[in-house]
């Protein structure tokens, strides 16, 4: 199978590009339809060169008027409400009172800025859609954090963004450089309201271990978009985990690929939809080097009408990406009926030299076995329903390391839980 | 003293085909210090007794009645049934991800008496009934049933059973894929329990096998949903040699 039509998003037919879905499971209900579409099996290699990249991910571009203000039509857009989001297409300039920034910076990293063009900025982020251009244009200075190399940081970087108007718009673009054998957490906070349009540029240089926790913690209006794009450097180690429960809309993509050979990246998620919001997350893993390492792991729960997740996990395995190990998974649980989780995992692969690739998506309600269990030992149907929701999302929790976003996330879990599922039984010693 | 009491039980099971009754009149009575087994073929509906004693949702009670100490079991939920001193020690534990045993024991012993067991001393009868069943104290650590092999699901079960001490178990099937070691350490636990003196047990087995270990004081043959003879430990001995045979040509003849 050859394609080269990477021109548009969408065929004329309207057809999507082939695409691979497997690994579909069991348990989607009426309300949550199964992931994915009809369409050939996993998808065929296409020829390659240095502008024909992925027919996933068109190149991006910096200008603006190249990202069409999307219909909702467009492959890329097509699960997103665009009329909700339509202030982001807007390219206008930041309103200084939108969104305040607190930056906490452990002993040995040094804060600065960069101007417009100025390197390393713009050197891994390329904008992959209207947003994310108008964020690259607009943002002006960008917030620059460097991480010297072989220090070992302490304490984690923090960037609090806090919104102060849900009418406000920011647009903002941060570089964290990660120097070669450091090592360092960044958490990226983001509070309060505000129509907050940013971008992440992560250089993690060669044998480096860099984790960026992006908690999107929002008031109930906020608008959010977002382009998180790293590039990993030799054997190097990068961790992105995003955790998604406030806000309006949030659409953010978190994007990796490679400067050298064995790299790993793990890119992990945790979300809590309720009812009216939209929460996306679209991921692209750009195998483009050998012996490379992916590991994605998306876990969310949704409850109310109306609750809307969206979940695109893209890995493109390039020629040169030989002994290359990916594997990326994303399980929904449905809490209430009237929600809607649309789960799409995509391997684009140009060669059969690898280690392995694999995907799965599930999306289902609580398992009753799971919850016969636990109350034939006395458990009431409330305690048992938290147990289950707290071990869903247990693994990713335990992956985060950070003792403050640990508490962060256990604290919001237990609260979205209150919604349907109940308030906790009396405390127990 | 307590009483387990099954009168006339009928259960049926929705199937593609409409329901299907599986339980056809189950009479017995256990009281506290007996232990009962049920031995029978499989498809005899031994698993579907277990199941509707405990309150599984997939079972539906068509008619007949089940209560402990004259308190009606079949109007309580399953965790209700729990707390009103049964416990179901299953064929095939549920494996729950992400939830430690240690947090699920510790949940069960709280919602069973209505108060936080102390924390000094759980902690050491945890590690206890965890010793005792030969479980590395490193699986409170782990995810409730997840990886476990099938022997350790067991035993796991059973040390549960310690460490809730309800008044009546229903032990469905616990003997099943054991090797012999681990039999030996699954029926010590389930003498341990029947030592006190004042409890009950329902032991389901498809094997003899189990009650060179465990000494019941009645065996009921269960055949096509309801109970076809019963009587003493000799009735085991009797299966043992001639097997089911002889019940299934008379129930299908009858």
């Amino acid at each position: 199978m050859t394609t080269t039509d990477t021109s548009t998003d969408r065929r004329p037919d309207g057809t999507d590009p082939e695409r691979g879905v497997a690994d579909i499971g069991p348990g989607a209900t009426a309300d949550s339809p199964p992931a994915g579409e009809p369409g050939g099996a996993v998808a065929g290699a296409i020829e390659t060169s240095t502008t024909v990249a992925s027919h996933l991910h068109p190149g991006g571009s910096f200008e603006v008027d190249d990202h069409p203000v999307p219909t909702g039509r467009e492959e890329v857009w097509r699960f997103t409400p665009v009329k909700r989001l339509r202030p982001m297409f807007e390219p206008v300039p930041t309103d200084d009172l939108a969104v305040e920034h607190e930056v906490s910076v452990p002993h040995g990293v040094v804060q600065g800025v960069l101007a417009p063009g100025q390197a390393p900025r713009g050197t891994v982020l390329v904008p992959a859609d209207r947003p994310a251009a108008i964020a690259s244009a607009q943002a002006g200075e960008a917030l620059h954090l460097q991480v010297p190399a072989e220090h070992v940081a302490t304490e984690p970087i923090r960037i609090t963004v806090t919104g102060r108007g849900a009418d406000r718009r920011s647009n903002a673009h941060y570089v964290v450089e990660a120097g070669a054998h450091s090592e360092a957490t960044v958490v990226l906070h983001h509070q309060g309201s505000a129509q907050h349009n940013a971008n992440l540029e992560v250089v993690v240089g060669d044998g480096a271990r860099l984790t960026v926790i992006s908690v999107q913690d929002w008031d109930a209006d906020a608008l959010h978009t977002g382009q998180h794009e790293a590039r990993v450097g030799r054997d190097a180690s990068y961790q992105h985990i995003a955790v998604s429960f406030g806000g309006d809309v949030v659409r953010l993509q978190s994007n990796v690929s490679y400067a050298g050979p064995g790299g790993r990246a793990e890119l992990l998620g945790l979300y809590f939809v309720d009812g009216g919001q939209h929460i996306e997350h679209r991921l692209f893993v750009d195998h483009n080097t050998p012996k490379s390492e992916s590991n994605v792991d998306y876990r969310g729960a949704l409850q109310g009408a109306g609750a809307h997740a969206v979940w695109i996990g893209d890995v493109l395995i390039r020629k040169a990406a030989e002994g290359i190990d990916t594997y990326e998974s994303n399980r929904n649980l449905v809490l209430t009926d009237g929600c809607r989780a649309d789960s799409v995992p995509n391997l684009e692969i140009e060669t059969g030299e690898i280690a392995g690739a694999g995907h799965a998506s599930t999306t289902g309600r609580f398992d009753d076995e799971q919850l016969f269990y636990l109350r034939s030992r006395g458990i009431d149907e409330t305690e048992a329903r938290r147990l289950v929701v707290h071990g869903f999302f247990a693994d990713i929790i335990r992956r985060i390391g950070v003792d403050e976003v640990e508490e962060l996330l256990l604290a919001a879990v237990e609260r979205e839980l209150e919604i349907t599922v109940g308030v906790p039984a009396a405390p127990t010693a | 003293m307590a009483t387990l009491e099954i009168k006339d039980l009928h259960v049926q099971v929705e199937t593609e085909s409409g329901p299907k009754p599986i339980l056809n009149g189950v009479d017995l009575t256990i009281r506290s210090g007996e232990t009962h087994a049920i031995m029978g073929p499989n498809g005899s509906g031994k698993s579907t007794l277990a199941y509707s004693i405990a309150g599984h949702p997939k079972y539906q009670v068509t008619s007949g009645s089940v209560s402990l100490d004259g308190e009606d079991l079949l109007e309580m939920t399953v965790d209700e049934r729990a707390r009103a001193g049964l416990f179901l020690a299953m064929q095939y534990p549920v494996e729950v991800p992400g939830v430690s045993v240690a947090n699920f024991l510790r949940t069960a012993k709280t919602a069973i008496d209505g108060e936080a067991p102390k924390i000094r001393t759980w902690v050491k009868d945890v590690t206890t009934a965890m010793e005792k069943m030969q479980l590395d104290s490193s699986f409170v650590q782990r995810s409730v049933n997840e990886g476990f092999s099938g022997g350790e699901k067991k035993r796991a079960e059973i040390a549960q059973l310690e460490l809730l001490n309800p008044k009546f178990a229903v032990l469905d099937e616990t003997d099943s894929g054991l090797d012999i070691d681990a039999l030996r350490v699954v029926s010590d636990g389930v003498n341990r329990f029947t030592g006190q003196g004042d409890r009950g047990v329902l032991l389901i087995t498809h094997y003899t096998r189990i009650l060179r270990y465990i000494k019941p004081d009645f065996v009921h043959v269960f055949v096509r949903g309801k109970v076809a003879e019963q009587g003493g430990p000799e009735l085991a001995e009797r299966l043992e040699a001639e097997g089911y045979d002889r019940y299934l040509r008379e129930s299908a003849g009858a």
